[in-house]
Order: structure tokens, then sequence, then C-alpha cells
């Protein structure tokens, strides 16, 4: 893993369709920390994930990584961010280490597929087809499957839906674990992680939001 | 980067083959479309083989489309697209990988059992190798045309119907220059300029479609 130092938003907007969504958003990350993305639902918690990710467009602002801006820069991306969100990117037709092996052979990672399996608990369930798991399996090997991507920011969107009190606990280790390695993960979510450390900042969407203060006022 | 292009296109055919065996199908679709024309213009055979080579690149054209929406919408439904668009590979050569899966699940399995359904319609002796000859250069075009069109439609709901309407008239040429082709060599008029067009044309479509059909996936990633 190549360690990020700094990691900053700075005056970000994106828009879905003609639609805005926040405006100048901002915040500065450094390695070993852990930003939770709160806000009421619609502000724009996976909107700003994915734009991260550059799945989506910004209208303006930048994101730099160690002084360097990085927007739209897919080689920098691809090598430095995870990004895990609703949808689970496993292949039903498949058992679970195939899904997992297939991802980690495509980021250059093989070396990791046995130790993310066990942090995730999902040992037992290494030859069953995806199709049979329930939400929750599904949901730890989607996780156990990002545990294997190089990079050094996570992007998590929602990871902890679906699973129980114990799966909670392995992806809480899994999580802290990447952080004393200097990583950084940026995560929307709703639960408490148990990670209520220096480390944790909250960043609230509400305040950036332009959909919900418009709504606002007519409340 | 090349083992990654190469996994993705395994993969594809280990899905096409795996999950209910869309490859199987679109097979059973091919012959059964070809045999309904004996039924329906009866067994006259110099009738039919006047019409073999035509009826069977009908045929051919439908069955590609029918796995068309296939290429992307899976992919696109359980976010694996999200996840190669994240990739160090880029989308277009993603796209290319996708279109030669295609290729190799949906129409070589058509080109192999051509033979048959030519036996089937009375085709005339000499039509059956410059058909699959054509085929085997034509059928890259409706993979890669009807990948374009896969990814315009992949975040619709329905976009079965509307691909076909978008794809089927694009898919033309490809029709025209297979028949001629085969023409061409049993009566021996034209020479190869019909199989030179066909190939034009598959060049053509290798050329646009890794374009295309990437910034119609990030749209519709957005």
């Amino acid at each position: 893993m190549e360690t990020i130092n700094t990691f900053s938003v700075t005056d970000l907007s994106v828009n879905r369709g003609d639609r805005p969504v926040f405006r100048a958003l901002g915040f500065e990350l450094s390695a070993g920390a852990l930003l939770k993305l709160v806000g009421p639902n619609g502000s724009g918690k996976s909107t700003l994930l994915k734009s991260l990710a550059g799945l989506i467009d910004s209208e303006q602002g930048d994101v730099l990584s160690d002084g360097n801006s990085v927007l739209g820069d897919q080689e920098w991306t691809s090598s430095n961010i995870c990004y895990l969100g609703h949808k689970n990117a496993l292949k039903r037709e498949f058992t679970v280490l195939e899904n997992i092996e297939f991802w980690a052979e495509f980021w250059g990672s093989s070396d990791k597929i046995s130790s993310s399996i066990t942090q995730m608990g999902i040992g037992y369930l290494k030859d069953t087809p995806v199709r049979y798991l329930s939400s929750g399996q599904t949901r730890r090997t989607a996780l156990a499957r990002s545990l294997c991507h190089p990079a050094a920011l996570w992007l998590y969107d929602e990871p902890t839906v679906g699973l129980d009190d114990q799966g909670l606990g392995l992806l809480a280790a899994a999580m802290k674990n990447h952080l004393s390695g200097g990583g950084m993960i940026i995560c929307a979510t709703h639960v408490d992680l148990g990670l209520e450390d220096g480390a944790l900042k909250t960043l609230d969407l509400a305040k950036f939001s332009v959909s919900l203060s418009s709504l606002g006022d007519q409340w | 980067m090349n083992t990654q292009f190469w996994s993705i296109v395994k993969r594809d055919i280990k899905i096409s083959w795996q999950g209910g065996s869309t490859s199987s199908m679109v097979l059973a679709f091919f012959i059964i479309v070809v045999t309904l024309f004996p039924l329906g213009v009866g067994p006259e055979q110099n009738m039919l083989a006047r019409i073999a080579v035509g009826v069977i690149w009908v045929a051919a054209l439908l069955s590609c489309l029918l796995s068309l929406d296939r290429i992307f919408q899976a992919d696109y439904e359980d976010g694996t697209l999200d996840q190669y668009a994240l990739s160090p590979l880029s989308l277009e050569l993603i796209v290319i990988g996708k279109a030669l899966a295609h290729w190799v699940t949906t129409s070589l399995p058509l080109i192999l059992i051509t033979p048959l359904l030519g036996i089937l319609m009375n085709m005339d002796d000499a039509a059956f190798l410059p058909l699959m000859y054509a085929m085997l250069i034509g059928t890259p075009a409706l993979s890669l045309i009807g990948t374009i069109g896969a990814s315009l439609t992949v975040s619709l709901k329905r976009g079965g119907v509307l691909l076909s309407l978008l794809i089927l008239p694009l898919y033309v040429p490809v029709l025209i220059f297979g028949v001629m082709a085969v023409d061409a060599s049993v009566l021996g008029t034209g020479g190869n300029a019909p199989l030179l067009f066909l190939g034009a044309v598959t060049f053509f479509s290798l050329a646009i479609t890794p374009w295309a059909s990437a910034a119609a996936v990030r749209l519709a990633l957005d």
C-alpha cells in the first residue's frame, strides 16, 4: 500500500442531471484518519463518494492528494481508491472464493485473498455460490473482496447494511487495522462503528446540501 | 494490463455457459428460426435453395440481437461495471473484451452449426464454405455494433425493444454484403469485392465501438 499523507477536497460542487446536490464542500484528511459522512437521506453522501471515485463528474472544485490535483485522474484513482457502493459487484453464478479471487487477481493482490476471507469470517462459505448467501453474508463477501484492494483510501457507502453484530465487529477491526497502517477511510454510515478515537472526523452533509436547504425553507 | 483484459473475456465466457446458459438458448433460437422457413414457404427444394443463404444470415442477425442486452445488463445491475470503471484498465478496452466474449459465446456456435442448417435448407454445395467464411468475417461486426446499442440502453429498465430498433438498421450492410459475398463465390459474379466490403464493415465497427460504447457506459454510470 502506498500511503497518502494528506487528502483534501476544496470547494466541490456536484450536480445529478441538472439538479444541484451540494455546493462548496470541503474537508481535509490525513493518514490514519476516518471521515464519517452523516446527513439525512438525500443529502448527497453517495453522490460525494461516487464523485470522489470519479464515477460522477463534478461541476467545480478540486481533489488534492499530497498537494497534487487528482480529480478525474483514472490512473491515480485506480491504484489509490477502493470503492464499495450499495451494489456488491458479485456474480451469483460463482462461489465466494471465485468472486474474491477474480478481483484480487484483477488488482494484482492475490496474496491477500486468504487473509481477507478470514478477516470477514466467511471461511466456511468459500465454496458456496453467492446466490445461496443471505444478504449479510453477501455483504461480508463484498467487504472481503474490497479488503484485497491495494488502495490507501477506502470509500465505503453504507458498508454495514445487513451485517450482524459479529460482522460489524469484524468490519470495525479491519478498518482499525487499515487506519493503523496509515490508510484513510471515508465512510457513509449511520451506525456507530466503535472507532471513537482522535482519528475520527465527522462531516455533516446537510450543511452543504442544496436540495435539502431549499426543502427546509418550505417546512 | 493484458492479463486483466483476458480475465474479463474469460469471466464473461464462463458466465454465459454457466448461468442458465445463454449460449445454448441463442443457438436453439437460431435453429428454430431457420426451421420455420421450410414450414412457412413449403418444401419446394429449389425455392429453399434460393433463399437459404439469406435466411441463415437473417436468423443469425436475430439470434445475435437476442443476447445483446446480456453484454452489460448484469454487470450494470450488480455493480460490476462500477468496479470496472474504477480499474486501471480503460473502459475502451473493457468494451472490446466484452464484445469479444459476446462473439465467442454467440456467433461462433452459430457459425459451427450453419452447415447443418444448410443441409436442412437444401443449400447449394458450393455455398457451404463461402457462407461460413463470410460469417466468420461479418459476425464480429454484429457483436461490435451490438455492444454500442447495449451500452446505450443499459440504464433503461426495459431497453430490449429499443435496442432492437436501434441496432437492426445498422446490421443492414452486414446482411447485404454477407449474402452478396456468398452469391459472388457460388455464381462467380463480382469477385471478392463483397467480402472485402464485409471486412471493411467489421474493421469500421472495431474502430468506433470502443469510443462510442465507453462513452455511453460512462453516461450510464453517472
